[in-house]
């Protein structure tokens, strides 16, 4: 049995079902990340797994015990909210503290505690300042310390990066796991930022209308991409219709060209279908022989530094490529007519 | 440029003289008890008065009362209203206003149809009910003042988050309440407090129909039968008014943990 166990987790406000027959297993040390544009109910779940908002139906197991009934204080699950929501009246050490405090603990105890702690998150020396003499980074940090603190058996993190400057973003999110890593602790990650998610977690989980799209790892969601909205949400990507031929041999009509696609397909003749590639698979020029390609016009160039995008125009139908800045070949000029290609196997075929 | 400032001070002078000169006066009077120039006589008077003592004394006790029940009262209750049940902030802002739109003698009034010696509830027929009846009175007296300061506290921290916070890390209401949520509104609270204080400090209406010995009645018998002392008494009970100004202001400016800078 998994660590963290969720089953059949539904949650109505009114008539509104904002989180649809959720199913998930998570093992024990394993970060998990909640993918999502606003809405879509990850915020939701982690909520109920937090005991804030009580499930209208669904189950919710903690190493084995079930704590979906269990009131908040009494589930021992450290919290990081994205207000950082530190005790303003609380110094640092106080607030690291707070919890061990609650739980009863001795002031010897705690104070070697939180001199772990703030080893742990690299702020030694503060532990006297006030979270308004901090900034946002070294807040979030003392919110990451406060939450480990009376060791928990599940930490989340509700977009707790969302509310910091880009720089510190990725240095946080990088320490974030470095400890996780290190404490071996179950943590579920929200945010609707696709590159935080697949840069730190073991596997992510892309919701969508209160549904759990696709569960996977990073490369699995990135590369395979379950469904429409997954692949449009993951990444760049380009989504082109295409006419199914023949579904036993993978033909399919694709801007007037016929194109095998080397995969059996689901359709009837005739039927219309999605393909997806991503920019940094597709070509311009022929390539090899076992390639798929495609004519059009170039329709516009983007210099984009040490990359250039570029968008074919194919049959009424937009590609965008991605091709490496090299200074002895300039890119081609809006107009020219060209042929862009990728292998088979990038080509993928989506459900709707 | 200077024409508008001229008239902006001109206005200022005018108001600041339209408040002052009838303190001025006030204090004036209120030193020339002695024929052969100023002095604090009547002060001396004032102060020494046993019965000044006694009332003040009860008065004092009255409000430092006052305050602890309004604290005990409005705090949950505000923030309760802001966390669970936002709908509710108007209806609780329009209760809580009420006792500025209804005269306390009504209240008054009421309280002892209700609670007279004849009813179930006897209250105004022992010294404890009586004075217990009065500290339910100014509390309501008080709700204007400290559901609004207490209110706008809680605005300025974000409840929900650090209520969240602090259930994750164990706490129960109790400890939520007096050791997050309380010392973070607690500069709001000394404004209501101080505000408390001074209102029930000079409160004649409910003491008087109730028949209870505090300052307000004092006062008033005093302006009655002297003619000195009672001024003396005027300027006393405004300094105490201003020194809990003060002392708000000065809270405010010295809280240790307050990001806001003044």
């Amino acid at each position: 049995m998994a660590f963290l166990d969720i089953q059949h987790l539904e949650k109505s406000f009114g008539p509104t079902r904002v989180v649809k027959d959720f199913n998930l297993d998570i093992e024990k040390g394993e970060f998990v990340s909640f993918l999502g544009p606003s809405g879509c109910g990850k915020t939701t779940v982690l909520r109920m797994v937090a005991g804030f908002a009580a499930p209208t139906s669904g189950a919710i197991r903690i190493d084995g015990r079930e704590v979906t009934g269990l009131p908040a204080n009494r589930r021992n699950i450290g919290m990081v909210f994205q207000s950082y929501a530190l005790f303003p009246n609380l110094t640092v050490a106080e607030n690291i503290g707070f919890g061990l405090k609650v739980a009863g603990e001795g002031k010897a105890a705690i104070a070697r505690r939180v001199g772990e702690m703030l080893d742990l998150i690299g702020l030694p020396q503060l532990g006297g300042r006030y979270p308004f003499q901090l900034s946002g980074g070294q807040q979030q940090r003392v919110a990451l310390a406060r939450a480990l603190a009376p060791r928990p058996q599940v930490l989340l993190l509700d977009e707790p990066l969302s509310a910091l400057d880009a720089k510190v973003r990725i240095s946080l999110r990088d320490e974030i796991r470095r400890i996780q890593r290190d404490l071996g602790i179950t943590a579920i990650f929200v945010t609707h930022d696709q590159e935080e998610a697949l840069s730190i977690s073991d596997r992510v989980v892309v919701m969508h209308q209160g549904i759990a799209d696709q569960v996977g790892t990073p490369f699995e969601i990135y590369n395979r991409p379950a469904t429409r909205f997954v692949a449009q949400f993951v990444g760049t990507l380009n989504l082109l219709d295409a006419d199914v031929l023949d579904a036993t041999t993978g033909k399919v009509r694709l801007g007037g060209v016929p194109v095998a696609l080397d995969q059996p397909l689901h359709g009837r003749p005739g039927e219309r279908i999605s393909l997806a590639m991503r920019p940094e698979s597709v070509e311009l020029g022929r390539g090899d022989s076992d390639r798929v390609v495609l004519s059009g016009e170039i329709a516009a160039v983007h210099f984009l530094g040490s990359v250039i995008r570029i968008r074919v125009a194919v049959a009424g139908q937009f590609v965008s490529l991605d091709t490496f800045n090299q200074p002895d070949r300039p890119p081609p000029s809006v107009g020219t007519t060209v042929e862009v290609s990728l292998p088979h196997r990038d080509l993928l075929v989506l459900a709707a | 440029m200077r024409e508008r400032r001229l008239w902006s001070w001109l206005a200022v002078a005018l108001g600041g003289l339209y408040f002052l000169l009838p303190l001025v006066g006030m204090f004036d009077f209120s030193m020339r008890m002695q024929r052969d120039g100023y002095s604090f006589e009547a002060y001396r008077v004032v102060l020494a008065d046993p019965q000044f003592q006694q009332t003040f004394g009860y008065s004092v006790v009255l409000a430092l009362l006052t305050i602890v029940l309004g604290i005990l009262l409005i705090v949950p209750t505000a923030y309760f209203v802001r966390l669970r049940f936002p709908g509710l902030r108007p209806v609780v802002e329009f209760l809580t206003l009420l006792p500025l739109v209804i005269p306390p003698i009504v209240i008054v009034f009421g309280y002892i149809r209700i609670y007279n010696t004849s009813s179930v509830l006897p209250l105004t027929g022992s010294w404890w009910g009586t004075n217990l009846l009065i500290l339910f009175g100014y509390a309501t007296l008080s709700l204007p003042y400290m559901y609004r300061s207490v209110d706008t506290g809680l605005r300025t921290i974000d409840v929900g988050s650090l209520t969240e916070a602090a259930q994750s890390l164990g706490s129960g209401w109790t400890r939520i309440l007096t050791v997050v949520i309380l010392p973070n509104v607690f500069v709001s609270v000394l404004s209501g407090a101080f505000l408390t204080f001074a209102i029930v400090i000079g409160e004649y209406v409910f003491a008087a129909l109730l028949n209870v010995g505090s300052f307000g009645p004092y006062m008033v018998w005093m302006g009655g039968n002297r003619a000195y002392e009672p001024s003396a008494l005027a300027v006393v009970a405004f300094a105490i008014t201003w020194a809990c100004m003060a002392l708000i202001q000065l809270v405010t400016r010295f809280s240790k943990f307050s990001s806001v800078r003044r």
